[in-house]
């Protein structure tokens, strides 16, 4: 097969698909299901997926259920996103050992060898994407963000079953496969339980010589278009992206920020489910002995410490935070990045504890563009 | 904490590090500047330091305490180390400052925008507002431009808000600046017994200020409140918004564009700061609260 | 520090369980190394030797309940040159601040058979209430690892990396599954300190708090969502009244609740006059 091939993968033949790829070296790393979520762990066949599991989201509200169909991938996403495979939580970028001769310092080597990892949504696909371009795109890449994700190897799963939390087609990025991926599966569950096959790299090629497929039929085609086309139907939410960039900038001093304000717990969960946020805070930690560690852990933009300048933070209100994330995914990253800082994955209404909708709020203030609360806009 | 680096790499070419590694670097000078300011002087370990241009900035590392990022003070191409001007403000520029000579520190960089100096229209007056230790990162480029008015260059003005008499920082400069034909003015916010100049905001120095409004460059360092009003003040004397630039500061934890922290609106201030024009770019960030 | 020798470092107690003080003994291994930086001069579960101040560092556990107390810590202050408080009852009143959200007596009479014997202050305070205090280190107990990076960070002369963020970062930096969204069980993290490594909900447990407030907690909201859920506000209540109880910000967000029936009644409460 070539790139831009397609072909079909039999259900019992995707057992094949994972050893190929742990004979080729890599971690296969997969959704699995743990602590009453579809979480990402080591998958070593077909077993160690979630068949029957589908997940039911509401903003704040997350529940997994089993049926008896034996669909794999019959849920949206999961509160773990990829990028913790390739941005670490937390890691140590150097260590120093200090003696009044010298100083000796070395990088940590953690690469735990390349990880193909299985079943990455559309939209998640899209989101390693535009981490790629801002950890990897600049004059100064993320050496070891880099390390980790060259020759990671990508299967992607087109949606056929998005949340009440879901609006990649308002994104443009699912629920069907785009992006840079090396395989795409779509689950085909009537007639047959198969996958369709989409090549999207040499590397996929590769792995797909040692798998056996089929050639596709005219009914395996209109299959996947079906649940293609079912999924943008159950696609639960929507963003009105028309000139979102400049709707958010020219309306920083909305009353909606401050009512928002209200019911935002400030606690981070948006932006640590995000799979796209990628702020760190880096600080350095020493021992008696004299070994200093470089430590970057993940940060996000609602600790009040995030903007601190001598003197105090910059961002002192929870409005103003709450205004500074939400202007940077769907605002100020186009100017930063050049495209869309959120891809639609729904993670952060899911997660916030108390269900604050990203659409929501964008669509407020769509809904009174212009308004500016009283005494805010400050003399200038 | 003292630390010197041992002989036995000298010479040799620097390792090929991480985006986030810090190269050893000695102090081989230290300077005083006023209270709570303190001039390094840094060469590397290995090799030559890198070219920089004005206006940049590294990322220094007290190794032990943290990272922070200051302004290069010294002029690109002068011969010798290259010089961080920092001021003791917090636990890393704690360290720093008390750093002795022969110890080493972490330096990364140079990273950011730079003013280009070439850019300045032939003949126009350039006028520097800074306030405090708004000077260093201008002070390679006053450097250049005073000597440049030496070849006939345009004028060169320096308006400097201090804090008081006995804080003037990089007074020795001002003064080499003024005896080389540069109009100097300082201001102080507290005056002191003895003290004959003016006592009050910068930008109170503007208007007995002889530029050429309609044919000059400006650039505003100092505190944000300070370079708003600075700008707004030269705006309001006839100068072209666009002819005023200015250093932003925010946190910056990687100075690369990686972490976050400094971001300001559209900006990540290091990447693309710190230097920005003020049309078009920093006067609207400035309008807005907790940006 | 003290010239020409190793810093001196002073151990406390006040009205507490001891259980922070155990957090040092619990170091071992990397106590000994600190031990090789400091001399301990004074640390009642250590050692009975005791010595005079003046001390470079003092680590102070528990909280003021008598007036011999009030007096105790006005003397640790003055020869102490640093003066770090070390967990819930030190930096907010501990648990036995519930008896300042109850009638006088009421909690003596339930716990003591002879309260006669008993004498002690109308309140249990913090230390920054009575002197100032130059670090506090929160926790019930204290994470032993935080205590260490305090011990080194003074030491070293370095500010020490303390998160002053919430629970859920640590929960979702170690990949645990969020326990209230996933399955509505009731969860202080959102609103509590970084500290412990997100130790409960790892375990299936919500977060009750034990590291006090985060900066800025949301307490409100919070509220709000677990009445939402069909917890009982006295339950809730609770919730927010135990080892931080003595902080305002876990304090009047239990006795808000207390004082409502339902999240209309709370809502309400809330609104500004």
């Amino acid at each position: 097969m070539d790139v831009g091939d397609i072909a079909v993968l039999e259900r019992e033949d995707l057992d094949m698909l994972i050893a190929a790829l742990r004979s080729m070296g890599f971690r296969t790393i997969g959704p699995v299901v743990r602590d009453g979520a579809i979480v990402h762990g080591a998958v070593s066949g077909a077993h160690d997926l979630p068949a029957g599991w589908h997940d039911h989201q509401e903003p704040g509200c997350y529940r997994l259920e089993q049926d008896e169909s034996p669909e794999l991938f019959g849920w949206a996403v999961g509160p773990a996103s990829w990028k913790s495979e390739f941005f670490a939580p937390e890691e140590t970028v150097w260590r120093a050992s200090i003696t009044a001769q010298q100083v000796t310092l070395s990088e940590p080597d953690d690469a735990a060898g390349p990880v193909a990892i299985i079943g990455a949504r559309p939209c998640e696909v899209s989101a390693l994407a535009v981490l790629d371009r801002v950890l990897m795109g600049g004059a100064h890449p993320d050496d070891r963000y880099a390390a980790r994700r060259d020759g990671a190897f990508v299967v992607a799963v087109e949606c056929g079953a998005p949340a009440s939390t879901c609006f990649c087609t308002s994104m443009g990025t699912g629920p069907s496969a785009r992006g840079a991926f090396d395989l795409a599966l779509t689950e085909l569950v009537e007639g047959g339980h198969r996958f369709h096959v989409q090549v999207g790299s040499e590397a996929g090629a590769a792995v797909m010589a040692r798998v056996p497929h089929r050639a596709i039929t005219e009914s395996d085609r209109s299959a996947r278009q079906d649940v293609l086309e079912d999924a943008e139907t159950r696609m639960g939410r929507s963003l009105d992206t028309a000139d979102l960039p400049g709707l958010l900038a020219r309306n920083l001093e909305h009353p909606r920020w401050e009512e928002v304000a209200k019911r935002c717990l400030s606690c981070g969960n948006c932006t640590l489910v995000c799979p796209t946020c990628f702020c760190s805070d880096v600080s350095d930690v020493s021992d008696v002995s004299g070994t200093v560690e470089r430590q970057r852990r993940w940060a996000s933009c609602f600790d009040l410490d995030h903007s601190y300048l001598h003197g105090g933070p910059v961002r002192l209100t929870t409005a103003s935070r709450y205004r500074q994330w939400l202007t940077h995914k769907l605002s100020t990253w186009w100017d930063q990045f050049d495209e869309s800082g959120c891809v639609g994955c729904g993670r952060c209404l899911t997660w916030c504890p108390v269900g604050i909708d990203l659409t929501e709020e964008a669509a407020a203030i769509r809904a009174a563009d212009g308004a500016v609360a009283t005494g805010e806009r400050r003399a200038s | 904490m003292a630390m010197t680096a041992t002989a036995e790499h000298a010479g040799r070419p620097a390792p090929q590090r991480g985006t986030l590694s810090p190269e050893p670097y000695r102090v081989t000078g230290r300077r005083l500047e006023g209270a709570d300011v303190v001039t390094l002087a840094l060469e590397p370990h290995h090799g030559r330091p890198p070219t920089f241009a004005h206006g940049q900035f590294n990322m220094l590392t007290a190794f032990g305490v943290g990272e922070i990022a200051i302004s290069i003070s010294s002029a690109p191409g002068a011969p010798g180390p290259i010089e961080h001007s920092v001021r003791d403000v917090g636990a890393v520029t704690h360290a720093l400052c008390r750093t002795p000579i022969g110890a080493t520190v972490g330096v990364r960089g140079p990273f950011g925008t730079h003013w280009d100096v070439d850019d300045i229209e032939e003949g126009a007056d350039v006028v520097m507002v800074v306030g405090g230790i708004g000077l260093a990162p201008l002070r390679g480029a006053l450097r250049d431009l005073v000597d440049r008015r030496r070849s006939g260059g345009g004028r060169v003005f320096v308006l400097a808000g201090m804090r008081s008499p006995d804080q003037i920082l990089f007074a020795e400069d001002l003064e080499e600046w003024r005896r080389s034909g540069a109009h100097v003015a300082v201001t102080v916010d507290v005056g002191a017994p003895g003290w004959q100049g003016p006592v009050g905001v910068v930008t109170s120095l503007l208007p007995d200020t002889p530029f050429d409004p309609t044919h000059c460059a400006a650039f505003a360092c100092g505190p944000e409140i300070m370079m708003r009003f600075a700008a707004r003040a030269l705006v309001d004397r006839g100068v072209d918004p666009r002819q005023i630039r200015v250093s932003l500061e925010r946190n910056m934890q990687c100075g690369v564009g990686l972490c976050g922290h400094c971001q300001l609106g559209p900006l990540l201030v290091c990447r693309d700061g710190p230097v920005v024009p003020y049309g078009g770019v920093a006067d609207r960030l400035f309008m807005e609260r907790q940006r | 520090m003290t010239a020409g020798s190793r810093p001196t470092l002073a151990v406390w107690k006040f009205a507490s369980c001891d259980g922070c003080q155990l957090s040092l003994l619990d170091c071992e291994d990397e106590l000994l190394a600190v031990a090789d930086a400091v001399r301990i001069v004074h640390f009642n579960e250590m050692s009975r030797a005791k010595a005079d101040g003046p001390y470079d560092i003092s680590l102070v556990e528990g909280s003021v309940t008598t007036a011999a107390d009030a007096e105790r810590i006005r003397e640790v202050r003055r020869t102490s040159r640093r003066l770090i408080t070390i967990g819930a009852c030190a930096t907010a009143g501990g648990i036995q601040a519930l008896r300042n959200f109850a009638a006088e007596g009421e909690y003596l009479g339930a716990v003591y058979a002879h309260p006669e014997y008993v004498s002690t202050l109308r309140s249990s305070t913090p230390i920054s209430a009575h002197v100032p205090v130059d670090l506090e280190l929160q926790g019930c107990p204290i994470d032993r690892g935080q205590l260490l990076e305090v011990i080194t960070a003074e030491l070293t002369g370095r500010r020490p990396v303390l998160p002053v963020h919430t629970v859920c970062q640590q929960c979702k930096g170690r990949g645990t599954v969020c326990l209230l969204v996933a399955e509505g069980t009731p969860c202080l993290g959102p609103v509590t300190r970084a500290g412990c490594g997100a130790l409960c909900p790892s375990t299936g447990r919500g977060c009750f708090g034990c590291f006090g407030p985060s900066e800025g907690a949301a307490t409100g909201p919070l509220a709000e969502r677990l009445l939402d859920d069909g917890m009982a506000p006295v339950d809730a209540s609770r919730l927010f009244a135990t080892f931080y109880a003595g902080n305002p910000t876990f304090g009047d967000q239990a006795v808000a609740l207390s004082r409502s029936d339902s999240r209309a009644d709370l809502a309400e409460q809330e609104e500004p006059t």
